[in-house]
């Protein structure tokens, strides 16, 4: 075996459990860092001049509902709004600063390299495909809504009022579009070039770009480039992103190295459990028989002593009550023999008495 | 109500009459929710896609259903015999326990009857829920062939009802291994989220904190379970069962106390890891203390009260304030520190066509524990197989 699997084993069987955190890495099987062909959207901040007609395209090319207020009434966007089951992106509007011109941020799914809704769907609804996008196949999909709750950007929506056939909804960068070799809905529509479509690489490259040639116009930070492990679509900004609805705090670690620590724990449960089970009862059942064994000596032992002693006790009553029979054997032959010897001496008695009465009588013969 | 299900035997008694009204009311609301979708009965929404139909019915029923690995590891593997009379009422609530989860999520996920897709259609092994699902769904049949000597004993299947026998010591030591792995993956669901549960929550030790509290909230079950079972049932019971509750009442009190200052200690080993010590000192943190000096620290130390004096009332209360503390647990982990980030007006709070569908389960679980114990041998041993056990 090589070392390097061994490792591997190693971590995914034991030290991923006890240091979940820790070692996520070696519990997970490979290190993925991405299609390198993918494809991505980069979205210019400091360019978009919230027209709102990215949403209305992809209202179009993905045949959503039609919205109460149509597309062109710009007053929607004065509550802070999230996509929901009819609309795959939103554009909000922020004043990073009172007095200065507002910033826009579009919001829709950032497909996300290794996607925290792939891995957390417990029936593979969700692919991420080579070309970039998280694709939905809700002829799976049993409606959990695991997913919202993974997804760090609060994307997937779901169609609540749907009573028989609810699906998840999310932007899929119109991957069916893209296969057929043309750009994705909102970023074909955009008029002031605040999307850009291109391989994600490259979209990294060209971000930088901006950024070195403008210092003062964005921000260095290049959101989506490392976020949760780095996402296909990507912002620049003038203003912090944190100002503009996106979240800072989310870090940087791919959403399934969370969990894979605690995955890792189940072959070490059901490897340790039954063994040690098992072990835990062969010793109570063992402690049992030895208790068992040890009373059932004990029981043994006193009754062997208790009838030694009965019988001890026994044959001492038996002599005793031979003694004494015999003692009150000799007592009545005692008692015979006197009353004999008794009987004996007045028969003797009586007869000197009648030979003295009949030797008077030839006495007084004899003087006559 | 002992003396009126006595008394009273074929008319109904006035909880029978408030539970028939929940049933009714269930019934009204499952047609809404099937007919209307989930929107129509529940105020769930796209920040907040999980609701008290996941943090009660599906968090705290896996939870305090644990009292049916606990009680029958406790007598079959770790030879406590003297608990052999509730092993049964245990492994009756564990299985209803489960089979009601099982049930509610049908009103939860958007399409029921796909329900087995996870395991025969499309397994998606990444994921935790994957975890909980197949453990679930396991532990369920596990728990069903448990139980079922009761029933084939009520049905008369002696035969049957041995060859199932047999399988004691290996359903036990399975229920296990399937415990210890679905309750802490429900804990570790929340892992892949830590940007929306607030950090004196989430923590790398989400799963042992789920397991480590399943134990008491188990045997806290057990406890409370049997309270309200003596009130009800005790004419039912045998002089096996009456002996067994009470050794069961002060050796899991015992038990519960010494685990619970296990938890306690995980929880500070959990704050120390994260360094979180901070957040003590905010609103959130007086929540996070009420929550485990009012709920686990208080029960621990009136369980230990309670187990040293032999003090058994004392121990019951501690059991109810221990079940209550499991609840508040879960429901701030899935829903209170759960988008703590969000803005008041995004928060959940559950509607009460919600809660009417959730009394509804319990209702159903309540009227089913009922209709057994009164039937079939669960606090007493059936004539024919007295001293058959083991």
């Amino acid at each position: 075996m090589q070392r390097r699997t061994f490792l591997k084993l190693i971590g995914s069987a034991g030290l991923g459990a006890a240091l979940p955190a820790a070692t996520a890495k070696a519990a997970g099987n490979k290190a993925f860092t991405g299609y390198p062909d993918a494809m991505g959207v980069l979205f210019d901040a400091t360019k978009c001049i919230g027209c709102r007609k990215c949403e209305a395209a992809c209202n179009e090319v993905n045949e959503l509902p039609k919205p109460e207020k149509p597309f062109d009434d710009l007053s929607v966007m004065n509550a802070k709004r999230r996509t929901d089951a009819k609309t795959y992106t939103v554009v909000n509007k922020f004043v990073p600063v009172d007095g200065r011109p507002p910033v826009f941020a579009k919001t829709q799914c950032n497909h996300c390299q290794e996607p925290a809704c792939a891995s957390a769907c417990f029936v593979k609804a969700f692919t991420k495909t080579p070309e970039g996008a998280v694709v939905y196949d809700a002829s799976v999909c049993v409606g959990c809504r695991y997913c919202m709750v993974a997804c760090p950007f609060s994307v997937p929506a779901y169609e609540y009022d749907e009573p028989l056939t609810p699906r998840v909804m999310k932007c899929t960068m119109c991957h069916p579009r893209i296969l057929e070799g043309k750009l994705p809905g909102c970023v074909e529509i955009c008029p002031k070039q605040a999307l850009l479509f291109g391989k994600r690489s490259d979209l990294i490259k060209t971000a930088w770009e901006r950024i070195g040639n403008e210092p003062g116009r964005y921000l260095p930070h290049v959101y989506g480039e490392k976020e949760m492990g780095g996402t296909n679509w990507l912002y620049i900004s003038g203003a912090p992103f944190q100002q503009i609805g996106m979240r800072e705090d989310l870090g940087n670690t791919p959403a399934p190295e969370l969990t894979s620590g605690a995955l890792a724990a189940v072959p070490v449960v059901v490897g340790l459990w039954p063994v040690l089970l098992t072990g835990i009862y062969a010793v109570s059942k063992r402690k049992d028989r030895v208790a068992k064994e040890e009373r059932e000596a004990a029981v043994a032992e006193a009754v062997t002593a208790a009838k030694e002693k009965a019988a001890a006790k026994l044959a001492d009553e038996l002599k005793k009550a031979e003694a004494a029979g015999k003692r009150l054997a000799d007592a009545e032959a005692r008692k015979a023999v006197e009353a004999y010897k008794q009987e004996l001496e007045e028969k003797a008695k009586a007869a000197a008495a009648a030979a003295d009465e009949s030797g008077d009588e030839s006495a007084d013969e004899k003087k006559e | 109500m002992s003396h009126s299900t006595q008394t009273n035997k074929g008319g109904m008694s006035p909880l029978m009459v408030v539970g028939g009204i929940f049933l009714l009311l269930g019934l009204w609301l499952t047609f809404q929710r099937f007919y209307g979708g989930l929107g129509a009965v529940t105020n769930l929404d796209d920040n907040n896609p999980w609701g008290i139909w996941i943090g009660f019915d599906l968090l705290c029923g896996v939870a305090l259903a644990a009292g049916g690995y606990t009680t029958s590891a406790a007598c079959y593997i770790f030879g406590m015999k003297r608990f052999h009379g509730a092993v049964r009422p245990a492994i009756l609530t564990a299985f209803l326990g489960y089979a009601l989860v099982v049930f509610a999520l049908h009103y939860d996920v958007g399409r029921p009857w796909r329900l087995p897709y996870p395991i025969f259609v499309s397994p998606g092994t990444t994921s935790l829920l994957f975890e909980v699902g197949l453990c679930v769904f396991l532990y369920l049949t596990v728990l069903f062939i448990e139980y079922s000597p009761v029933a084939l004993e009520w049905l008369g299947q002696k035969r049957l009802r041995n060859a199932v026998h047999k399988l004691t010591l290996v359903l036990t030591i399975f229920g296990v291994v399937l415990s210890t792995l679905h309750q802490s993956s429900l804990g570790a669901l929340f892992l892949i989220a830590p940007s929306k549960l607030h950090p004196l929550w989430y923590s790398s030790y989400l799963p042992l904190f789920f397991f480590v509290s399943s134990m008491f909230a188990g045997m806290s079950m057990v406890i409370f379970e049997g309270t309200i079972s003596h009130k009800n049932f005790h004419d039912k019971m045998d002089e096996d069962h009456l002996s067994a509750s009470e050794n069961v009442v002060l050796g899991f009190a015992k038990a519960s106390c010494v685990v619970m200052c296990g938890y306690l200690a995980l929880k500070l080993f959990g704050l120390a890891m994260d360094d979180n010590w901070h957040y003590l000192g905010t609103g959130w943190g007086a929540w996070f203390l009420f929550e485990l000096l009012g709920f686990v620290a208080l029960p621990a130390l009136l369980y230990g009260i309670g187990a040293r004096e032999k003090n058994v009332k004392l121990i019951r209360w501690t059991a109810a304030l221990s079940v209550l503390g499991i609840v508040l647990n879960r429901f701030n982990i899935s829903l209170v520190a759960f988008n703590y980030h969000l803005p008041a007006s995004e928060r959940y709070f559950p509607s009460w066509q919600e809660i009417g569908i959730s009394i509804f389960v319990v209702t159903v679980g309540v009227f089913a524990f009922r209709f057994i114990v009164t039937r079939m041998p669960i606090f007493y041993e059936h004539p024919d197989y007295k001293e058959s056990h083991h």
